[in-house]
């Protein structure tokens, strides 16, 4: 049998048929919905007389529109994101699919639940209407996200039509420095390959620093293979996999379970596989980053200046000056000059407990600076209990924080968490489009031990000069 | 879906790379649970000022490109976010046809369930198609989706590549979902297998 790579495998495990010209039906094992992405598709069954394939395989929750404050038990003010969840509510009861009402602690992003709540294992194909499915690829399992139509034509079928991508290798060596995270990882990526460098890819991360974060730091790396534009990002099964889902609600028991971990073990890539790509990078030549411009390959470290657009090439020469105009920065600033008006923290990205236990470790003993907003957006309510009795929120909300509920919020600005024209914010979340946060706001991406820095001093800052102060002179 | 056969009409270029579908069509027009009425609000913040007005100098907006049923675009066009909401909008304003040096994942795909024809073209010759959209209305553009051909109105051809599963969907005006479903028997083969190779999936 010739050599295959994980990608090979779950596609071969999940291939229904095959055409000749390589266009193929591939079955899908869970199908994750929301409710911006999903109500033309409902629609599209009701009007066809379809139902769902596979509700068993379906798992709902409103994300994206609800409001974070605690006032949102009255219900959602605003008509039309309303209008929204309640279409989802409807959608969820009349067509007999898993649900997390907004009410439930178990509610939140639909990447941060799917793990938590153990749907997502290994070895799995994975959709959602929603580029950010990537995330739940740090399990070993062929996650991307769809359109809108596709996830009509998964929730009647259970199965998309595909062509396999190509196979590429993004391998980390050796270890990461102090002050270094998955997100400087996988940010330094793209900022190296490009946001259209994974195109027509899926990507494996590997490496010896790969292999040493934990769960929540690998789905912030595989979170962000779409910025890099491959269909998705894979990290190999391990122990570290097996550990986090164990007893987990929806997670396989008893003899199941020793059946899975056995099927499990097996999900990595041979060794002699064939890769059409392959990019390397040194771990401790990873700086703590940030994004300067409106594009998240738009990486620098945070110790670097703002680049001049004639250092670029071709249509980048274009975009890098109107990013700069945009973002309202001069050419050879120094990053960490940078003054901020409001940092967030949260998403798909950073929103689970190990990011907000970087940045109250940060912040502990610390205030924000006055005048700043700042917010914590726990990526679900099971986030924000575990953060409660941990301890955490009380750090955050002592440092002048807001302390949130779970949703999407200022990631995407779908909700009344939003920046206003010319704010300028350090956030943990994925994109630093224009308007991405707010019509006219700027984003600096960032990790949240970085964003927690950013909020004591109010500018980019270096969070490396925070977790080893100069010691006092004798 | 609509037929994609022929296309003759203006091209608007828009010189600029990785615009993204936060640029296409912002989050607040997402909040619909239709996918027609969003191509006045295509390209929003580029399209119009903070009070709604129109922003002259932005291409859509010009009297040349108002009627413009095929973009020409730079690298990466459609990346970030898998909202279907971008090709409805460009549908929706009349845009059928997008031709650009590189095109991004998910968005590519989108535009071949709504009709629309993503068009990657080498740079120098996308650079030829550019030059022509520049020269405004009377520069008419014609794409042929059975012979691939691109016409610029010099009377120049360039042909283009496009899958063949997706060309006979786009030219029959054919619905996935309907073509799936002729497989239904494979697909509870595979899941019969499947629960008992994965009985935990």
């Amino acid at each position: 049998m010739s050599p295959k790579t994980l990608y090979d495998k779950i596609w071969d495990a999940h291939l229904v048929q095959e055409d000749e010209d390589g266009t193929s039906l591939i079955y899908i094992d869970r199908h994750l919905v929301h409710e911006v992405t999903s109500p033309q598709a409902f629609e599209g069954l009701r009007l066809t007389g379809r139902t769902v394939r596979a509700p068993d395989k379906t798992i709902a929750v409103p994300d994206h529109n609800v409001p974070t404050t605690e006032d949102r038990v009255n219900g959602i003010t605003n008509p039309e994101s309303r209008i929204q969840v309640e279409a989802l509510d409807k959608n969820a009861k009349d067509f007999g699919i898993h649900y997390y009402p907004v009410s439930d602690v178990r509610q939140g992003i639909v990447h941060i639940i799917g793990p938590e709540n153990g749907w997502t294992l290994p070895g799995m194909t994975i959709v959602c209407g929603d580029s950010h499915t990537a995330t739940h690829g740090a399990f070993g399992s062929l996650a991307h996200g769809i359109g809108t139509s596709e996830v009509e034509h998964v929730l009647a079928t259970q199965t998309l039509i595909q062509k396999k991508s190509k196979n590429m290798k993004v391998e980390i060596t050796g270890q990461l420095s102090p002050g270094v995270t998955a997100k400087d990882i996988v940010l330094t990526i793209i900022g190296r390959t490009g946001t259209a460098g994974g195109t027509g890819y899926v990507i494996e991360y590997c490496g010896e620093a790969i292999r040493a974060l934990s769960m929540e730091g690998r789905m912030t790396i595989c979170n962000m293979a779409i910025e890099g534009g491959a269909r998705a990002g894979l990290i190999a099964p391990d122990q570290t996999t097996f550990d986090y889902i164990k007893g987990r609600e929806h997670a396989p028991k008893a003899e199941d379970w020793d059946a899975a971990v056995a099927w499990w073990q097996s999900l990595r890539s041979d060794d002699d596989a064939h890769w059409d790509k392959v990019v390397t990078i040194k771990g401790e030549e990873i700086a703590p980053v940030v994004t300067w411009g409106t594009s998240p390959e738009d990486v620098l470290p945070i110790t670097a200046e703002v680049p001049s657009p004639e250092a670029f090439k071709g249509g980048k020469v274009g975009a890098a000056k109107r990013s700069l105009e945009y973002m309202g920065l001069q050419p050879g600033q120094k990053l960490t000059d940078v003054e901020i008006d409001t940092v967030f923290i949260g998403s798909c990205t950073n929103g689970r407990i190990e990011d907000l236990r970087a940045a109250a470790a940060v912040l502990k003993g610390h205030k924000v600076k006055p005048g700043l907003r700042a917010m914590v957006v726990p990526g679900s309510g099971l986030v924000r209990k575990q953060a409660e009795e941990e301890g955490l929120a009380e750090i955050f909300t002592e440092a002048g924080f807001e302390w949130r509920m779970a949703g999407c919020s200022m990631c995407l600005a779908m909700n009344p968490d939003q920046l206003s024209v010319g704010e300028r914010c350090a956030s943990t979340s994925n994109r630093n489009f224009e308007g991405r946060q707010g019509r006219g706001g700027r984003t600096h991406l960032m990790s949240p031990q970085m964003a927690a820095a950013a909020a004591i001093t109010g500018r980019l800052t270096d969070v490396r000069e925070m977790l080893s102060p100069e010691p006092e002179p004798a | 879906m609509e037929k994609f056969t022929q296309l003759s009409g203006i091209a608007a270029p828009l010189p600029l790379v990785n615009v993204d579908t936060d640029m296409i069509i912002p989050k607040q027009f997402l909040k619909t649970i239709h996918r027609t009425g969003l191509g006045k609000n295509l390209f929003d913040e580029m399209r119009y000022d903070d009070k709604g007005n129109e922003i002259p100098d932005f291409v859509l907006n010009q009297p040349a490109y108002r009627e413009a049923q095929i973009l020409v675009t730079g690298d990466n066009f459609g990346c970030g976010s898998s909202r279907e909401h971008a090709p409805w909008a460009l549908e929706d304003f009349g845009i059928r046809c997008v031709i650009a040096t590189s095109f991004a994942d998910i968005f590519f795909n989108n535009c071949f369930k709504n009709g629309i024809l993503p068009i990657a073209l080498p740079e120098a010759e996308r650079d030829m198609v550019m030059t022509d959209a520049e020269k405004g209305a009377n520069a008419r553009i014609e794409v042929d989706l059975v012979s691939q051909t691109i016409t610029l109105s010099d009377g120049t051809t360039i042909n283009f590549d496009v899958d063949p599963f997706r060309k006979h969907c786009l030219l029959n005006g054919l619905d996935d979902i309907g073509l799936t479903m002729e497989k239904v028997d494979a697909i509870a083969a595979f899941e019969t297998q499947a629960s008992s190779s994965r009985p935990w999936v």
